[in-house]
């Protein structure tokens, strides 16, 4: 049997850890969640011999082990817990070889662990171009430790590296430093009471917050008795440590680390000069993103229309291969056109995401952090909203999760709370549709009011941050850091994966709920309660025995939808929404909507039994739709009242989930669902009482 | 000795003390810390945040942050 080998991938955030894991493990990664939080889990598989594996879990990038964040607890809590499925046999902290000093104080800090520590330096293809020149024997010496030279970019160095984990029983597992000179009278009585405990774990455990509900309890809460000092004091015995570490360091880099300036080429001031300009810089970042949604569009239009045509056509197979019968209705009009719904959204959606890692990755997105900064703290938020608002665009579920580097609780939590106006691909159908039955075809009038919706959701999420922060008042001191990294070729490699994985998490996650949803409708619009929707045929036949076979059924068809369960639903909100232009049908598709927005077209594709074999398609059915006096239901004041529901209405179970994860309650989300929902309804109302 | 949100462009300085009460720990580790080298790079409009050289780390913070950054000209 195969042997298997716990490694735990370590680092600072740029430092290529990411690329190095890529490397490692190829394809072979999972990504799943933390029990209990919503930290991304990576692991993959990396062969080191014919009989032996190496299991690599990539833990979030962190500066120290001193957690300020979820994502550092994560790292924190793991490296603590031997008992942990996960702990790790051997630790590798990866490194960038231009910010060695500031990267081998997590190294020292993993290494005082007492774990099999092995140092990564990455990013080893640049020192030619830096000047820079290492001793490398020497480093290993004074480190103990084992070091691995690499370039993800040359592929450079893994294959020495799986060899030093494998042989990972030879390192040593000698503290680093000894953490009593930090302050030995501290340390010396904390010796004293915990004798057999390691002092760096023990210090650990008292400066931080970790969630250690893991760990021994009774040795947790003697250690708090040491809490009792002041934080600030413990502070500055955190400070102490991080100036020791340095010493060391600044010790060992001295004699082993040489840079000639001469030689190096500083690519990163030129590139600044212009991206980081007061006024170029916001030029060329509105055009950047000018162009990222134009080609979303215009590259996805061709597989989202394949993929729909695709469905279509199979969804008609179905009917005519298969026997008449319950299951091949269920199948064709509720499985298939489900499916087709989630898959629609994979081209927009992996097309944003290699947009979003490539500048990402490029080093492009901390620029705009600092650019957007000043602007967006006037309304509350923080520079670091940005890369949430933008990917906001494709799902509020992934640009939710992206609030976690904000460091301010306040600025996060007004982040989270506007995300979801903005204008994410699930609105995009919906919007596509109702443009196309009520804006005139002609000039730009579509497509300057589909760039209109999208100001709207980006001002709305603006003025609320404003009004939000006028409510919100915490006393939460506001961090600020932002690490500028050089500017990178983004490595395709990694640009790909990361497409891969989102989109793989997207289809998963909303296509549970989206396929779901489609069932239910199926059920509850062919099934109803009474005679009236048993006997439907019987009652049209005697009440209109003038019409034809063809007429016949389409009445049938409409009777039976309307006393099935989902009619009687729709027919009961009635009433709260004829106001805004909306009859029982458009309430339906309201109701399945809450669960997520991208269910609006099918849902009325269910509803109007448009059948994809008929020449009917769902837009025309939906033109031909009437009032009671004759006049068109989707009219200009409809249309436009349905698209500012759709603008601001909280209509997403999945985000409304995620949010509750993040703000650790149900409060936030509902606070976030009633007032949105309410402030959906009341654009509605004000636009069709005006426009009608 | 000045307050760093006073510095000029370009010009090299070191630090010479911080407010460790107000400055998080994280910029701490990222080399803030009295006797390294610190040199300011870029401010944005309306200056701020500030862009800056630490020691061999590049970093923004904003300007209520620096302020309780001291440093000293280096000739």
């Amino acid at each position: 049997m195969a042997k298997l080998l716990n490694v735990a991938l370590l680092g600072n955030p740029n430092t290529g850890k990411t690329s190095v894991f890529n490397r490692l493990t190829g394809l072979t990664q999972k990504v799943g969640n933390y029990p209990g939080i919503t930290v991304e889990k990576k692991e993959g598989r990396s062969r080191l011999d014919p009989t032996t594996y190496a299991r690599i879990l990539d833990l979030p990038g962190t500066y120290s082990l001193n957690a300020s964040s979820m994502d550092e607890s994560v790292v924190v809590e793991l490296l603590l817990n031997k008992k942990d499925k996960d702990f790790p046999d051997v630790a590798v902290v990866v490194t960038d070889v231009e910010n060695l000093k500031r990267n081998l104080l997590l190294f020292t800090q993993v290494k005082d662990l007492n774990i099999p520590t092995i140092l990564v330096i990455n990013m080893a293809d640049q020192m030619k171009r830096k000047g820079i020149t290492l001793d490398i024997p020497l480093m290993e010496t004074q480190l103990n430790t084992r070091i691995v030279l690499t370039s993800t970019r040359e592929k450079m160095g893994i294959d020495s590296l799986r060899k030093a984990i494998l042989n990972y029983r030879a390192l040593s597992t000698e503290p680093a430093m000894d953490v009593t000179t930090i302050d030995p009278e501290y340390f010396e009585s904390l010796q004293r009471i915990f004798p057999n405990e390691s002092l760096y774990k023990l210090w650990l455990v008292i400066t931080q917050d970790v969630n250690f509900s893991k760990l021994d309890r009774q040795r947790v809460s003697d250690a708090t008795a040491f809490k009792t000092q002041p934080e600030s004091d413990l502070k500055r015995l955190q400070q102490k440590e991080t100036i020791k570490r340095y010493q060391l360091i600044n010790g060992v880099l001295k004699q082993a680390y040489k840079v000639d300036l001469s030689v190096a080429v500083d690519l990163r001031s030129r590139f600044d000069r212009v991206l980081m300009h007061k006024f170029w810089g916001y030029l060329i970042f509105f055009f950047i993103l000018m162009l990222i949604f134009q080609s979303i569009y215009d590259w996805s239009s061709i597989p989202q229309d394949f993929i729909d045509g695709t469905f279509a056509s199979l969804s008609d197979l179905a009917k005519q291969q298969l026997p008449t019968g319950t299951f091949t209705s269920l199948l064709a009009e509720g499985i298939i056109p489900g499916l087709g719904g989630i898959l629609i959204f994979i081209p927009q959606i992996a097309l944003l995401f290699f947009f979003l890692s490539l500048l990402e990755e490029s080093g492009y997105m901390s620029r705009v952090v600092f650019l957007m900064d000043r602007g967006l703290r006037k309304f509350g938020l923080s520079g670091k909203s940005v890369i949430p608002l933008i990917s906001g665009t494709a799902c509020a579920i992934p640009a939710v999760m992206a609030t976690r580097n904000i460091e301010n609780w306040r600025e996060r939590l007004i982040t989270i709370l506007v995300t979801p106006f903005t204008t994410c691909s699930a609105r995009l159908p919906v919007y596509a549709i109702l443009i196309s039955l009520v804006i005139p075809n002609q000039g730009f009038y579509q497509g300057m009011t589909l760039m209109g919706l999208y100001l709207l959701g980006f001002i709305m999420a603006l003025v609320s941050s404003w009004i939000l922060s006028k409510i919100l008042k915490f006393n939460s001191k506001s961090y600020f850091v932002v690490e500028m990294p050089n500017y990178k070729l983004p490595l395709l490699k990694n640009v790909l994966i990361t497409v891969l994985e989102k989109t793989k998490t997207f289809v998963v996650e909303a296509g549970k709920i989206i396929m779901a949803i489609s069932i239910l409708l199926w059920i509850m619009a062919s099934y109803g309660p009474g005679k009236n929707f048993s006997y439907a045929a019987e009652i049209v036949q005697q009440e209109q025995p003038q019409l034809n076979n063809e007429q016949l059924e389409t009445k049938i068809n409409a009777y039976k939808l309307e006393h099935s369960y989902i009619g009687i639903l729709g027919k009961s909100l009635e009433p709260a929404i004829a106001p805004l232009g909306f009859d029982w049908k458009i309430g339906i598709a309201l109701i399945s909507s809450f669960a997520a927005r991208e269910v609006f077209v099918g849902t009325l594709a269910t509803i109007y039994h448009v059948e994809s074999d008929s020449e009917e398609t769902i837009k025309n059915r939906m033109a031909s739709e009437v009032r009671q006096d004759g006049s068109p239901l989707f009219n200009l004041a409809t249309g436009i009242s349905l698209m500012l529901f759709y603008a601001f209405a909280m209509q997403c179970m999945s985000t409304l989930a995620i949010v509750k994860k993040e703000t650790n309650g149900w409060k936030w989300p509902m606070i976030q669902l009633f007032s949105m929902t309410l402030l959906a309804y009341l654009a509605a109302f004000t636009s069709y009482q005006i426009l009608s | 000795m000045i307050r760093l949100d006073q510095l000029d462009f370009g010009v090299l300085a070191e630090i010479d003390h911080i407010d460790t009460d107000e400055l998080p720990l994280k910029l701490i580790e990222m080399g803030c810390l009295p006797g390294n080298d610190i040199r300011l790079i870029q401010k944005a409009p309306f200056d701020d945040p500030l862009y800056l050289q630490i020691d061999t780390s590049h970093l923004a913070i904003r300007k209520e942050t620096a302020q309780h950054i001291f440093v000293r000209l280096k000739s």
